[in-house]
């Protein structure tokens, strides 16, 4: 067995959120320290284990670690890292901490509680995104609605507990609907392997399953991923959930958690379901299309700012899951683009937008009005997020929209001209929103807003830097799940249709 | 002529060691009869109580010593059945009645004493009632009736034979009807609860013994496996089988209080003390599915194709019904009520598999909601106001604030029964789902799909009431208790969530015993 890494990176937050309830006269460290600590912890590891990923590597998964975990059933505790898990783990571990710094003073009666809901949260991604048995998989999934569900419901807007449960619903919901999908799965890798198995590289590699089976398995789990992206129609608890919550945990939920639905699209509805995923994508696609521009018409019409970025999200994620059911590589590798760059504009809007929402204990655009002049440099960070966020070059998201679109193209022209309206509205929403909260007349509440400190600057500043090295520089994202999407692109059976630009299209 | 009469019945033939988990629980139950009449009112209780865990324990070791391979065998001329299943259900039942023990010992919570009327028979509201409560008495026969009880659900998950079967019921029943009388606390609707149920649960035995004599007149025996043969000899079922069936079914579905038999339900669980229905809850509820278990699958296993369309149906209506019901619901323990005959559906969806893995899921089932539900009354009994518990759902608004222990703890067996990986509950949903995705009952599963997500519903909303809301200005305290209560209360809590860690561990022990004798 190799050495635990994995395990390692799992267990820091685990032993951190112990730490947490050891009574303060052996514990050297405050609450924080250990939060913040155990997030750098987590970090480290994780950089390791970048370093030493093998990028050439054919072999499905790397640093594989596993257990028995249910034997009769063939259930293990199996964690490995594709590429793409790899590049979604990094962006947990990098945000995890910046959102524990910028949330510091969020909570002072219940920080203890909030800060153990975090770290629980961020071991729920990184288990998730880390799982190689189905099982496990979808243990975690369900999961990790506890610690959102507790985060939204305790620490939130004045209502914050329909919120939390509506959250909690849908993601039941889904996740049940999964339940009866993986249970089927099972039944037919049994009957058909002779084992039961919830490997998921064996059920990818091994499984011919017949075609109307395959194809209510596919809706099963599309069903659940689809929730939990969210894709419109199954997207309404997104905005609740965001006006309700913490910046914090908007950025925990919509940065990282979201993740997974479009991570299990990519790492597990395409290879396991490669033959319904063919038949579907038109549908999807169709349904991705309607998204992002029904997102983005929402967006503009939004009074509040948390809600306005959560439908900016709806829209983003119909891009993610539009590129990963074009079937070209391009369209993929800019979908995995797009979640990393996607995470980190949302991590920088909500927390930018936090420091600003928490002086004034509202969130509604029009109690807003010319803070260039009382608040400049919240003003230019602001700026850069949303510049991020509708796809400037030289920003993290141009490249990742640029490649969605391309990728789109080669196989679905229409849509993909469709979706091109988007950028148009992203400029009218976001630009609007800045406009109306930045510039112009200052109103009268506005006056007394503080700009934000050198702690918060330094607190900021990852994210701006990382938005523009991204935009300038996305290869490592690129290079790491290169090999990983070629090995779906196989299960899937697609080529790329126009070879010529294929591979060398790396920037 | 006598002589020779006599010499054609068989000596009876008792494996004495094999039924001493019966043999004890009887015992125990007849020693409580004579501590009442030869102790002083103010031992009886410290007598009792040596008595009861004493026989629990003693009989617990008797099953488990005896439930190996070489243990498994029909007994008293072939009318009780002590086979895997079995065996593990008398583990089960002692248990989780153990813990209900626990329960029904705790006299610190009340600031009156325990939770049963000091004097039964005295009127509710009168001068009597206020003087015998001064004075500190205690109706001390809850405990050989709590004896008798649990004597007859051992041996009605066992019972090979109709008559055994019945006999067992009413053994069981009776001190029921009793116990859920006698709350301390809110007397008339513990009286009325218990007229309730004894009557319909007469009416219930009715029918099954009617059901038993249509199966006699069909197959000419009383036995399991001559039923079995009886059914299989016949090339079709007729209207008198089909009857006979139809009579089991309803009387034994009473019992498990599915849907359409569970009116009682929710009036008794809502009216009893708080540790009698954590007794219904949990033992008795593994009682009744183990014995529907052995009668459906031993007797009349042959005739599966024609029963099983009314379980599917039965099992879909309980699911839906308890669950959209317990939506609606106010009063902690109604919803609980209706969370248990919902929990019954799920149950049912692992029978209707029939096949060796459902037997298996539904005594996972049984063993995880058991300790679950127990755990969760116990819960409710510490949670009181000045007139009693206060079980108003509404009342216990911001109550994480107040005692984040106890109301951190119901969360806990509330993700349980919303089926919340890493709980008791997930382990336990998963085993019937895979059972009934096996035995080709996958609408069903899908159903019960779409009814967990309407039960998490009203799980969750009861975390949502106690953590994300303010408490209320003169809403309920939290009580101490004392070890008795602590104990019920943590080993709940460990095997609710050890089950959900290492399920490994009840599967494989389970699995390996999931085969019925006949």
């Amino acid at each position: 067995m190799n050495f635990p890494w994995l395990l390692l990176i799992l267990l820091t937050p685990l032993i951190a959120t112990v730490l947490l309830f050891i009574p303060k006269k052996y514990v050297v460290f405050k609450d924080n320290q250990i939060a913040l600590y155990s997030s750098l912890i987590t970090l480290l590891f994780v950089i390791v284990v970048a370093l030493q990923f093998d990028i050439n590597s054919n072999s499905a998964t790397q640093f594989d670690i596993s257990f028995d975990w249910i034997p009769i059933f063939g259930i293990s505790f199996h964690l490995g890292l594709t590429g793409i898990s790899l590049v979604l783990v990094g962006l947990t571990a990098v945000l995890t901490p910046i959102v524990l710094l910028a949330t510091e003073h969020e909570v002072q009666k219940k920080n203890k509680e909030f800060l153990m809901w975090i770290l629980l949260t961020q071991a729920c991604a990184l288990a998730v995104f880390l799982a190689r048995d189905l099982f496990l998989f979808y243990v975690v999934f369900e999961a990790m609605l506890i610690p959102i569900f507790f985060l939204v419901g305790r620490f939130g807007g004045p209502r914050r507990s329909a919120a939390a449960l509506k959250f909690l619903l849908f993601g039941l919901a889904g996740g049940l609907v999964m339940l009866a999908a993986v249970i089927w799965l099972y039944f037919v890798g049994a009957s058909q392997l002779g084992r039961g198995t919830f490997s998921i590289t064996a059920l990818s590699n091994e499984l011919s399953i017949d075609t109307w089976t395959e194809r209510w398995l596919f809706l099963g789990f599309f069903f659940a991923f689809a929730l939990k992206a969210p894709m419109v129609p199954g997207h309404t608890w997104l905005p609740d959930t965001a006006e309700q919550a913490t910046p914090g945990t908007s950025t925990m939920l919509i940065g990282i958690l979201d993740k997974v639905g479009t991570y299990g699209m990519l790492a597990i509805l395409l290879p396991i379901f490669p033959n319904a995923s063919r038949e579907f994508a038109p549908a999807i696609i169709g349904l991705a299309v309607f998204g992002i521009i029904y997102g983005a018409l929402l967006a503009i019409a939004q009074k509040d700012m948390k809600r306005t970025f959560a439908y900016i999200s709806i829209s983003h994620f119909g891009f993610i899951v539009m590129g990963i059911f074009s079937f070209t590589s391009i369209g993929m590798l800019g979908s995995m683009v797009y979640m990393v760059a996607h995470g980190i504009s949302t991590a920088g809007l909500f927390l930018t937008a936090g420091y600003l929402i928490r002086q004034k204990d509202n969130s509604l655009i029009n109690s807003f009005g010319g803070l260039t002049k009382v608040a400049p440099v919240m003003t230019g960070f602001f700026l850069i997020s949303s510049l991020a966020s509708i796809a400037l070059p030289g920003m993290a998201g141009f490249v990742a929209e640029f490649m969605v679109l391309t990728g789109t193209f080669q196989r679905y022209p229409i849509p993909a001209i469709i979706a091109t309206l988007a950028i148009i509205l992203a400029a009218i929403y976001m630009l609007w929103l800045y406009q109306r909260v930045f510039t112009g007349a200052e109103v009268k509440e506005s006056k007394n807003i503080v700009d934000l400190n050198k702690k918060q600057i330094l607190i900021l500043s990852p994210i701006v830097v990382l938005t523009v090295l991204f935009g300038l520089y996305p290869a490592p994202v690129v290079k790491i799940a290169e090999q990983a999407v070629s090995n779906t692109m196989t299960y899937v059976g697609a080529v790329d249709p126009q070879p010529l630009i294929g591979k060398a299209v790396t920037p | 002529m006598i002589q020779t009469v006599l010499n054609s019945i068989p000596t009876p033939n008792f494996e004495y060691a094999l039924l001493s988990p019966i043999l004890i629980m009887f015992a125990a139950a007849c020693l409580g009869v004579l501590v009442e009449a030869f102790f002083s009112i103010e031992k009886r209780r410290f007598a009792h109580l040596i008595l009861i865990f004493t026989s629990l324990l003693l009989a617990f070791f008797a099953v488990v010593l005896q439930s190996g391979p070489s243990g498994r065998a029909l007994v008293a001329n072939g009318t009780v059945a002590l086979d895997g299943p079995g065996w593990i259900l008398q583990g089960t039942i002692l248990l989780v009645a153990g813990l209900s023990a626990l329960l029904f010992a705790e006299s610190k919570v009340d600031p009156l004493g325990d939770s049963f009327a000091s004097r039964a028979s005295t009127l509710p509201g009168g001068q009597e009632e206020k003087i015998v409560t001064k004075l500190g008495w205690a109706q001390t026969e809850i405990w050989p009736l709590f004896s008798f009880s649990i004597t007859g659900m051992l041996l009605f998950v066992t019972a090979n034979d109709l008559l055994v079967l019945f006999v067992a019921l009413e053994v069981m029943s009776l001190p029921l009807y009793l116990l859920a009388g006698l709350a301390r606390r809110r007397r008339l609707l513990s009286q009325e609860a218990a007229l309730k149920y004894f009557i319909l649960g007469a009416l219930a035995s009715a029918i099954l013994l009617f059901g038993s004599a249509l199966t006699y007149a069909y197959t000419g025996s009383l036995e399991f496996g001559q039923i079995s043969n009886g059914i299989s000899s016949a090339n079709n079922a007729p209207g008198l089988l089909t009857a006979a069936i139809a009579l089991v079914a309803v009387g034994m579905l009473f019992k498990v209080g599915a849907v359409p038999f569970h009116q009682w339900v929710p009036d008794v669980y809502t009216g009893s003390p708080t540790p009698v229905t954590s007794f219904m809850a949990g033992a008795v509820k593994v009682a009744a599915f183990g014995g529907l278990l052995r009668v459906f699958y031993v007797a009349f296993g042959a005739l599966v194709w024609d029963w099983r369309p009314l379980i599917w149906v039965v099992a879909g209506l309980t699911m839906v019904v308890g669950s959209v019901i317990a939506l609606a619901q106010s009063d902690f323990k109604r919803m609980l009520a209706y969370s248990s005959i919902a929990n019954g559906g799920f149950i049912l969806v692992g029978f209707s598999a029939t096949n060796r893995p459902a037997i298996a899921a539904v005594l996972i089932y049984l063993i995880a909601y058991s300790f679950a539900t127990v755990g969760a009354f116990a819960l409710i009994t510490l949670i009181r106001e000045q007139a009693g518990e206060s079980s108003s759902l509404i009342r216990w608004k911001g109550l994480g604030k107040k005692s984040p222990l106890v109301a951190g703890l119901m969360s806990l067996f509330m993700l349980s029964f919303a089926g919340i990986p890493l709980t008791s509950g997930f382990t336990a949903k998963f085993s019937v789902f895979t059972a009934a995705v096996t035995g080709g009952a996958t609408p069903l599963v899908l159903i019960g799909v779409l009814a967990s997500v309407i039960a998490a519903v009203f799980y969750i909303r009861v975390i949502i009431l106690m953590f994300f809301s303010e408490p209320i200005p003169d809403g309920p305290f939290v009580v101490v208790p004392s070890i008795f209560t602590t104990i019920a209360i943590t080993s709940s809590a460990v095997v609710t969530i050890l089950l959900g860690l290492f399920p490994q561990v009840i599967i494989d022990l389970v699995s390996s015993a999931s085969v019925f004798l006949r």
